[in-house]
């Protein structure tokens, strides 16, 4: 009933959960989120996975789960990456004007971004993303379309993110193993930003931290492009552990206590309180000193927050914030973490919304699904592209023809 | 109310600001005097004291006290600190009229040898008896020195505890730490140099500009008279938008504050935050609060301080001390707790003498009953203290559910070991 080239789907392989989106883009290009399939991820450790087996098996079930939602079939699939492994950076390439009137044309542009995309990398790293920012003409900053312009000398800003190749590829096998094409692998930070962020903010200068179970991405816009991206591999899952170890209770009492009575700051009413917890008969088992909890999570957090400080200070982009930070995944729902990110950061802080999407609105502006929904944007752009405006791959064709024609 | 009136700049008038005396006792002391910027200590007495004429001979300071007897020939106490004592005493009356009219005495010296080691101890009782203020800044020989060396400075370090209001010690080995490899042994002396007079630098500006927040030379007195306690130091300064943080960071990183152990041990801590024109409340209250965590035990004790001359740069200058012996907590408490809510009171030199004064004269006896008391007590306590803190390290942290996973290393800290842990933050 769908034509299969309009349906876009991003998979997000979490550390806590796995989570399929499908969507839809419409003839005018507005993208429809028509399905969304979710399960528990129990082989991934700190964004990568850790076990295969039962990966593949959440993975299923996700995809299974949005395949009924949607009532289509799921061939290919825009898959999220992160991990500790991932690193981005900028690069500059140059490349001389030579033509004799000194005039850019579009194959001095294709050459410098060539250039530019030639770095020095690992044997064993693999370029993720090669995001253009801004074209340089004769130093001149800020261009974003040089060509026809005069110049000597073409200059261009990439940022690169890149990650270890056989990691990467952990992840892209488990969903082959399971007959679904990967379209692209993207950093599951770009595709938070992509869906929070609206080109205004990107122009003004935004940070995006997605705080997720295992890993937390962020990254930085400013001029409306991308600046800076970065991992720590710290999430979720390092708070409900520090519980874990602090109060002296199993993992899994730890993940309900956080979710239970956790806060990013340390709540002044709270001083002294405990709470009991019990066994599954409802005998008390022991009493938590509710104070303890929430200062051991208001440190994680802050730590968190003050180590993305300390990133954004070295890369010199403290300043460029003008939007303010936006905060996502799914540490995104403890209690007053913009307040406390509003304390370390010292900028103004708020929870990101899902914009510019239509479907199943209510639903899915959660925190939690903001990178699949990333992802699904991702590739309409991508698709966008690659067939130009008559979404014909035959329209393609014949004007590829005519142009060979004419030439 | 007068100097809030004034321009930030200007210096407080003499009548209420405490005289100051600067010594430096023994070679090591004198040459140290001789690095000392002048210009940032004006109004500060300063006197250089030594056995050997060849030393003070290459003083610029202006008061000289050569201290010589037919014993010595005209050379150096040859390393013997008994010497160095036994000439201290015998000019004992020069010592004190030297000393007079001061409220506060800083003395500089390197402990170690003869000079310093003999004569500081002496000194410092004649400065106490004239009832000013004692603080003692000095270095502990490096381990290469030998072993003699070690014992005699270790053997005034205690007599200086037992006399001295305040001893801030600094063992030139720590000083490794902040140096790397190649750096030269002048650089070496010269950092260890640096570091002792950062100390004084840091108790004088304390004293002297005004402050957001001022400390009071009560409250210093609170702090620290007749606590006999070896203190730490340590002075860090960090600029930009995150310098706040940054300098904690430094502070807790500090190799003579060891990693911030000193902190949670001492339980009297005076802070001074010191930055330009644009210090910012938000800014030394989030130094405090980083600094408060890290010593809940401590009555704290804290400064603001605006210098133009500071520009964007932030200097935290913290002195921490242990209890050393039966300190007096409840009546510190109450000298300190009315003095430092009392912001306009004028402390002439007069008023802050006689406050201070009643320690003196008559102790002398009985210290010296102390010194030997001490001895064995003084050190076995502190070894017991050291091995409960040797205890942390070797306690496993269980890092749960990552143990098999790759670890999450970040600039050297293991990210998976829960942040209170690593930040020493103590649940109860």
């Amino acid at each position: 009933m769908f034509d299969d080239s309009s349906i876009i789907v991003g998979l997000e392989i979490g550390t806590s959960k796995v989570c399929a989106v499908l969507g839809e883009r419409s003839a005018d290009g507005a993208l429809n989120i028509i399905g969304l399939g979710q399960s528990r991820s129990r082989g991934v450790r700190k964004g990568e996975i850790a076990d295969p087996t039962q990966a593949e098996e959440d993975i299923r079930n996700a995809i299974v789960e949005a395949e009924q939602m949607a009532d289509v079939e799921i061939r290919n699939v825009y898959l999220g990456v992160t991990g500790g492994h991932i690193r981005g950076f900028n690069n500059r390439g140059v490349h001389p004007v030579v033509s004799a009137d000194r005039e850019i044309s579009e194959d001095d542009v294709q050459d410098v971004i060539k250039n530019a995309k030639a770095i020095n990398l690992p044997t064993e790293n693999n370029v993720v993303h090669a995001i253009r920012q801004h074209f340089f003409v004769d130093g001149q900053d800020g261009v974003t379309n040089p060509v026809g312009m005069l110049g000597s000398r073409l200059e261009v800003d990439v940022h690169v993110v890149h990650g270890h190749t056989n990691r990467l590829q952990n992840a892209i096998r488990v969903v082959k193993g399971l007959q679904l094409e990967v379209d692209e692998i993207v950093f599951n930070g770009l595709a938070s930003s992509l869906a929070l962020l609206t080109s205004e903010q990107k122009e003004l200068g935004a940070l995006v931290i997605d705080i997720g179970g295992g890993t937390t991405d962020y990254v930085v816009y400013a001029g409306g492009v991308i600046r800076h991206t970065g991992v720590l591999a710290v999430g979720g899952d390092h708070i409900s552990n520090d519980l874990a170890y602090g109060l002296k209770v199993p993992l899994s009492r730890a993940e309900k206590l956080k979710l239970e009575h956790g806060s990013a700051l340390m709540d002044e009413k709270i001083r002294g309180q405990t709470v009991t917890i019990t066994n599954e008969l409802g005998l008390p088992l022991k009493s938590i000193n509710v104070e303890h909890l929430q200062r051991i999570m208001s440190l994680r957090l802050e730590e968190v927050f003050q180590l993305v400080a300390q990133d954004l200070e070295q890369a010199g982009l403290y300043n460029y914030l003008r939007a303010g930070v936006f905060l996502c995944g799914g540490c995104a729902r403890v209690p007053q973490i913009a307040g406390l990110a509003e304390q370390v950061l010292q900028m103004p802080v708020s929870l990101g919304q899902t914009n510019s999407i239509s479907g199943l609105k209510s639903a899915l502006d959660q925190p939690e699904f903001v990178t699949a929904i990333g992802l699904v944007k991702f590739g309409a752009f991508k698709t966008r592209k690659r067939e130009g405006k008559p979404s014909l791959a035959q329209e393609i064709k014949g004007t590829l023809r005519r142009f060979l024609q004419r030439s | 109310m007068k100097t809030k009136t004034e321009p930030p700049p200007a210096t407080l008038e003499p009548a209420t600001m405490p005289v100051a005396k600067i010594f430096g006792v023994g070679s090591a002391g004198v040459a140290l005097l001789e690095t000392v910027n002048r210009e940032e200590f004006a109004g500060a007495g300063f006197v250089a004291v030594n056995t050997d004429a060849t030393s003070l001979a290459g003083s610029t300071v202006a008061l000289k006290i050569h201290l010589e007897t037919k014993l010595l020939r005209g050379l150096g106490t040859g390393g013997d600190p008994e010497r160095g004592r036994a000439i201290a005493e015998e000019q004992f009356a020069t010592l004190k009229t030297a000393c007079d009219g001061a409220d506060v005495i800083f003395i500089v010296a390197g402990l170690g040898g003869g000079a310093g080691s003999g004569i500081t101890p002496v000194l410092a009782r004649a400065a106490k008896q004239t009832g000013a203020l004692v603080l003692a800044f000095v270095t502990l020989p490096f381990a290469c020195e030998g072993n003699r060396r070690q014992q005699q400075a270790q053997q005034s370090l205690d007599q200086l505890k037992s006399i001295a209001d305040g001893v801030i010690c600094l063992p030139c080995q720590k000083t490794f730490k902040l140096i790397d490899e190649n750096t030269s042994v002048l650089d070496t002396f010269r950092i260890t140099g640096k570091l002792l007079l950062e100390g004084v630098r840091g108790v004088w500006q304390l004293l002297t500009r005004p402050g957001l927040i001022q400390i009071h030379f009560d409250d210093l007195c609170a702090l620290l008279r007749n606590r006999h306690s070896e203190s730490a130091f340590a002075a860090v300064e960090a600029s930009g938008p995150a310098r706040s943080r940054e300098v904690v960071e430094k502070l807790i990183n500090h190799p003579l504050l060891d990693e911030g152990r000193v902190l949670a041990e001492s339980d009297a801590v005076l802070v001074s935050v010191m930055g330009g024109k644009d210090l910012t409340m938000a800014e030394v209250g989030r130094v405090m609060e980083q600094i408060n965590r890290h010593c809940e035990r401590a009555q704290i004790i804290m400064g603001a301080v605006v210098d133009e001359a500071m520009k964007t740069l932030l200097s935290v200058t913290v002195i921490a001390a242990k209890q050393n012996g039966p300190a007096p907590a409840v009546e510190l408490l109450a000298a300190a707790g009315p003095d430092s809510e009392e912001p306009t009171a004028a402390r002439g030199p007069g008023r802050a003498t006689t406050r201070c004064a009643p320690a003196g004269p008559a102790l002398s006896p009985e210290q010296r009953e102390q010194i030997l008391a001490r001895h064995g007590g003084g050190r076995g306590r502190k070894v017991v203290a050291r091995m409960r803190q040797a205890q942390l390290p070797l306690a496993i942290i269980s890092k749960g559910r990552f143990d098999k996973s790759e670890p999450t290393i970040h600039k050297g800290e293991d990210l998976d070991i829960p942040t209170y842990i690593r930040r020493g933050v103590a649940l109860n």
